[in-house]
Formats: structure tokens, sequence, C-alpha cells
């Protein structure tokens, strides 16, 4: 038997075992063979990579960031080989009740003293980016505002967006004046009723940004080079279109792949550094970071 | 370029965000326009650019964003993955029964539970259910059976006068009690037999479903009623016999669903509308008469179900006569060895229609069931002959009809 190629991915729900068995049938059914490692968070999956236990990973923007700079520490290369539609040039939105004093963040002031709610630590979206663009605003954390943290399943990098729908609750349980959330969620909690219509308004947004992508390690990896171009020959090829690979660009959240880009990231490498998450090597120097 | 923009169609979601439902002004607007093709949108509510970009990123839409006269001003272009999820759908017949193709030969299983004529999306489960074939289930005249059957549903409590005063001989009663407890059990075998079957029906067939189902609250009720009029004056119910429900355990274990209507419908029900006749006209009180009544209208309608469709399946088999006579015979010498009706049912029947103790009027009675009993079987042969069966066969087959009379 060939040895297949080996992606790893982390289990932030128990989706994630349906979505990559349907994975690895679809490439079965091109005759590429391809098998998957579940980890429980992306710190250890980094780490695998950059031992090579994988192949391939199926990475965070901040497991990326990590990868990217421990690959570069040892004089390697990490590429993003493919990414979703849907990974490309998210926003995040900083949300209030409607009866709130603070109209835009063009008003610093209307800030001030204020609670401000959080995802996980290491949410890209509702915590780096967040904050990020906050300190940018010339607004720090305990200085001119309070911010309280929803921290749900740690190490997942906010995949879990339990983090945010907690925020979203406390928001308009008056326990918080504001909310950060990656932009769809804001629609998607409206949907599911967190949010009531006209209850809620978006008062910032943070610049746009990429997420996940598919991370090759070249020089690591047991993988050939043709492997992984036909892995993402595969990939590009799932068609929305198809009943049998469509239930599983669903659960994924994509309509079609897109070829990777590493161009989105540099609002995420700006908030890792000022928000001192990882150093230049990718080593971890958050110190409340549990995962 | 930029005339050509300006050139767009163009949505004004005003100040509705898309968190209070402007997704919907938005998608009609696509609908309007082919997977490709743009449109414009503004609006006034805080942060809906976001918002828009999200949507359009979930929803597979292009978006851009770009400043004309003064104000913000989005361009949409439609994906085509709302199109594409609707790639191979298949349509799953027509709603209205009457036009022609409307109800499949054979429902496929990938149409599961969508309502008849509805397009179903390629790549839904596929749901298993053994009667889906035409042939085997359907009947013309079902939508009319059931739209007379809701039309005919009447309410237990109110449509019998339960409180009307009335007594019988002790021994009168307690007859009653012993024709219910009867009744009860065989309007179990009618209300069990239709349920097994329903779930069994494709949702395809949605007529044949909804007469069912119907038909299986009928027997609820009459079960209701049986029970009530046996505890109106404090009894309890009485003898239930081996041979009684051996005969209507054969019910429940045919598989056919044209063979166990035939037996349950067209004969069981059939004779239990003479019977029911029979109680109307000679049962010695006015609320026994009465549910006698409303349940032999119920009954028959039943019959009708079971003549209409074993009619439409004869139609398209003709050779199918022979199986349903066939059943007759294997129903017969299956119960060969058991006593048929029960005795304690048959004295019963006698001392009802007598009314009281005294040999005058059992004499009457006597005469009254020996009739009863020749009007069943008469009514048997006519249904029969309907089906096509000969004089002669039709005889045959309506006497080897059980004894117990469902």
């Amino acid at each position: 038997m060939t040895k297949p190629l080996l992606l790893g991915a982390v289990a932030y729900a128990p989706k994630v075992v349906t979505i990559w068995e349907g994975f690895k049938e679809y490439f079965r059914r091109h005759d590429f063979e391809f098998d998957y490692i579940l980890y429980s968070n992306y710190e250890r999956q980094v780490e695998a990579q950059l031992d090579g236990s994988i192949d391939l990973a199926w990475n965070s923007p901040l497991a990326w960031i990590r990868a990217e700079r421990m690959a570069r520490a040892r004089g390697l290369e990490a590429r993003s080989l493919a990414m979703r539609d849907s990974d490309r040039d998210l926003c995040s939105v900083l949300v209030v009740r409607s009866d709130s004093r603070v109209t835009t963040t063009a008003d610093l002031s209307a800030l001030a003293g204020q609670v401000i709610g959080f995802g996980a630590l290491d949410s890209p979206q509702a915590n780096l980016i967040p904050r990020d663009h906050l300190r940018v605003q010339g607004l720090l954390a305990g200085r001119d505002y309070t911010a309280r943290r929803f921290d749900e399943l740690s190490g997942k990098h906010g995949d879990h967006i339990g983090g945010e729908r907690a925020a979203a609750l406390a928001l308009m349980a008056g326990e918080i004046d504001a909310a950060w959330m990656i932009d769809g969620n804001h629609v998607a909690f409206a949907r599911e009723g967190i949010l009531p219509a006209g209850a809620t308004r978006i008062v910032a947004h943070s610049g746009s940004y990429d997420h996940c992508n598919f991370t090759l390690i070249s020089g690591i990896s047991a993988a050939s080079a043709e492997m992984a171009a036909r892995f993402t020959e595969l990939l590009l090829a799932m068609d929305w279109q198809d009943a049998q690979v469509r239930p599983l660009l669903e659960l994924e959240g994509l309509k079609a792949w897109l070829p990777g880009r590493s161009s989105g990231y540099d609002l995420l490498i700006r908030a890792v550094d000022d928000e001192k998450f990882y150093d230049a090597a990718g080593n971890i120097l958050a110190t409340d970071y549990r995962y | 370029m930029q005339q050509a923009t300006y050139l767009l169609p163009i949505i004004d979601i005003e100040n509705l965000g898309l968190d209070a439902g402007a997704h919907l002004l938005i998608k009609h607007g696509l609908g309007a326009i082919p997977p490709g093709g743009e449109l414009r949108v503004v609006g006034s509510s805080p942060g809906w650019e976001t918002q828009l970009a999200a949507w359009c990123r979930a929803q597979g839409h292009g978006m851009s964003m770009q400043q004309q006269d003064g104000r913000a001003v989005a361009t949409v272009m439609r994906g085509a993955a709302d199109t594409g999820r609707w790639h191979d759908a298949k349509h799953a017949g027509h709603s209205d029964a009457a036009l022609t193709g409307a109800v499949a030969d054979r429902a496929l299983s990938c149409w599961g539970l969508a309502a008849r004529g509805a397009t179903v999306e390629a790549g839904a489960p596929d749901m298993h259910f053994r009667l889906d074939r035409k042939d085997e289930i359907w009947a013309d005249s079902a939508a009319t059976l059931y739209a007379q059957a809701v039309a005919a549903q009447w309410n237990p409590t109110t449509a019998i006068d339960w409180d009307e005063p009335f007594e019988l001989p002790a021994a009168v009663e307690d007859a009653v009690a012993q024709l219910m407890t009867y009744l009860i059990e065989n309007e179990e075998a009618a209300l069990i037999v239709p349920a097994r079957f329903l779930g069994q029906v494709h949702p395809h067939f949605r007529e044949i479903q909804s007469l069912l189902a119907i038909q299986v609250a009928d027997e609820a009720r009459h079960i209701e009623v049986f029970t009530r009029r046996l505890r109106l004056k404090g009894r309890e119910p009485a003898l239930s016999t081996a041979g009684g429900q051996a005969s209507l355990k054969t019910l429940l274990d045919e598989p056919d669903f044209s063979v166990a209507g035939f037996l349950l419908s067209v004969l069981g029900e059939g004779t239990f509308v003479s019977l029911l006749n029979f109680l109307h006209l000679h049962a010695p009180d006015p609320v026994t008469r009465q549910i006698a009544r409303l349940a032999a209208r119920d009954e028959a309608r039943h019959v009708a179900f079971g003549m209409s469709h074993l009619l439409w399946r004869l139609q398209q088999e003709p050779q199918f006569r022979t199986r349903l006579a066939n059943a007759v015979q294997l129903r017969n010498d299956a119960l060969a060895n058991t006593a048929g009706l029960n005795e304690e049912v048959f004295d019963a029947l006698i001392l009802i229609a007598a009314g009281e103790f005294t040999p005058q009027a059992i004499a009457a009675g006597y005469v009254r069931v020996q009739q009863l009993i020749a009007d069943m079987a008469a009514g048997r042969q006519v249904r029969l002959e309907r089906l096509g069966f000969d004089k002669e066969a039709a005889q045959h087959l309506a006497a080897l009809h059980t004894r117990n009379f469902m």
C-alpha cells in the first residue's frame, strides 16, 4: 500500500470526525491515499508537523503563524496550499446594545470605563485582532476599558464559537457593555435569537484578515511534492454541485476551495507580536494560556 | 466601468440590518439575475457593509464596496452555489393526483418525506418504505373517501346521548357487556392492521396515508364508545375466547396490503356493517343503537376503500383474484381447528335481539340472529361478485369466511 498523505486537524467539535472521514472517502474514490490524525489543540498539532508526525496541517490562522515562525527558525518554509472561500477577507465587529452611549469608536471617550467582552485568549477573531484594533485606536485593556474574557475550549484558537456566544449572551444580559465577534456570527446570533433584531448595533470593525489554511512545510514532510500537488488538485476539484461532496463542504462551511495565500495574515501577525502571544521563533509567550 | 456600475439594479435595504432580515431583500434581488450577474446594495443601518460582506461570503456571492455620490455602495455578484444545490434535484410527481403522471408507479426512496411535487435535493437520505408501488396500495377514490371521513367525524361525548335513562334486565345488560367485549377486540384488529401499514406507505401516496390514518382514528373512537357503553351500567369486560383471537391474529399476520384489506375490510368490516346495522335496529337500549349507527357509517367507508383499492388492483392485475380466493381458503384452513364465533357472543346477540328474558322474546331474537347471519353471507357474496368472482365462487368464498365475523 502506498503511504498515505497524513493530515493533522484539531477536534474542536464532534463533527470534525464526520468531516475528515468524508474527505478520506472522497480522496480514496479518486485513488489517492489519505489519512488524518486529530489533535486536541493547535499547539500540539503545529509541534507534530515540525517533528514530522504529519505531512500537512489544517491550521487556524494563529497556528499558521506559529508554524510559519517555527519553520523559518529552522531554515524551512511553510506554504499555504489551499483555503476555503469563506476563509478570505473576514472581519471582526464590536457590538453594543442599541441603547449604548457608544455610537462609533471614532468617539474614544465613549468606550472609557466600559466592560468589553472578548472570546477565548487564543481566538484571533474574538481576542487577538480585536485587542490589537483597540490598541491601534489608543485603547488599552485595564487602562481605558475593562476586558472580560469568555474563554471556552482553550487551544482551539477560537474555532469553537462558544466564547463569542457567551459574550453575546452576557451583552444582552447587561453584564458587559460591548462584545467582539466575527462578522458572520453577528448575523448567526441574530438568527439564533441570542441577539434580538434591532437590539444591537455594530460600532466598530477590524480590518480584513484571512482564516484557516492547509499548511505544508517543505523539507520535513515525508510526502512528495507530487502528493501535495495532487491533494490540492483534488481538493480544488470538489464541486458544490456534487451531491456526494456538498454535505462535507456544508459541514466545513464553504462553497468552494481556493488556492492558499499568505497575504491575509498581517493583521494577526501584528496582534500576535503586540499581545506577546508567540515570539519570532514560534515559542509561546502568553503566560496564562492553557491548552 | 463606472457607468456600467450605475446601470446595475439597486436595492436599498434602508435601515434594516442583516441581523433583522435584510438578506431577504437582497436574496429577492439576486433571484432576478443570473449567476455571475451583479446588483448594487445601499443601506443605512450601522455596520450593514460588514454584515453584507459576511452574508455574501457565507452564501458564496462576490462583493465589493465603492463610494458613489458620497455614499457607500456594495456591488454583489451572484454566485452559483444557490442554484448549484439544485443540480440533479429530483421532482417527485405532482401534488394534484388527478394530473397525468402525478402519482408515480414507484416512489423513489430518495424522495423521502418530501411533499409530492416538491423538488428534492440530490443527496437527500434514502428512506425505505416497504409500500412504494402504486399498484400495491392505490385507490382513485382515496382522496374523496378521506374528505368524507373528515366531514363525518363525530365526538363521542356529544354525539351519543349517554344520559338517556334506560334499565335492561340484568341478563340482557350482561349480554351487552359480552358483545361489547367482543366488538372491542375486533376493533383492535381493525385499528392495528391499517396502523401497521400506515408506517410502511411511502409518503408519496399521501391520499392513502391520510385515509389509513383517519381509519385508525375511527377505530380508536369505536373502541372508546364500546368501552364506555360496556361500563355505562357498572360492568367490566366479559369473555375473550382463544378462537376469536386466533381468527383476528390471521389478519394481523397478513403481510400483503391488498390481501389484508380484502380480508379485513371487504369481508370482515363488511360483515361488521351488517352486525352494526342489526344492533342499530334491534339493540334494546338507545345508547347501543346510537353507537351502532355511527360506527356502521364509519365502517361502511372502510369497506368502500377496500373495495375501491381491490377494484383498482384487479384492473391492473386480474390474476390477483386467484390470490384473494386462496387467501380466504388459507384463512379458513388455518382456523379449521378453532371454534369460530364464541358461544357467549352468539347467545348474547340472541338476548340483545330478544330484549327480555322470556321464551317468546328469545324465540324472536333467535330468528333475527339467523337472519343476520344469512344477511352477512349475502352481503359478502355481493361484494365478491362486484370484485369479479362468478356467482358460484363468490358463494363458496362467502361461506368460507371466518365464523368470527371479522
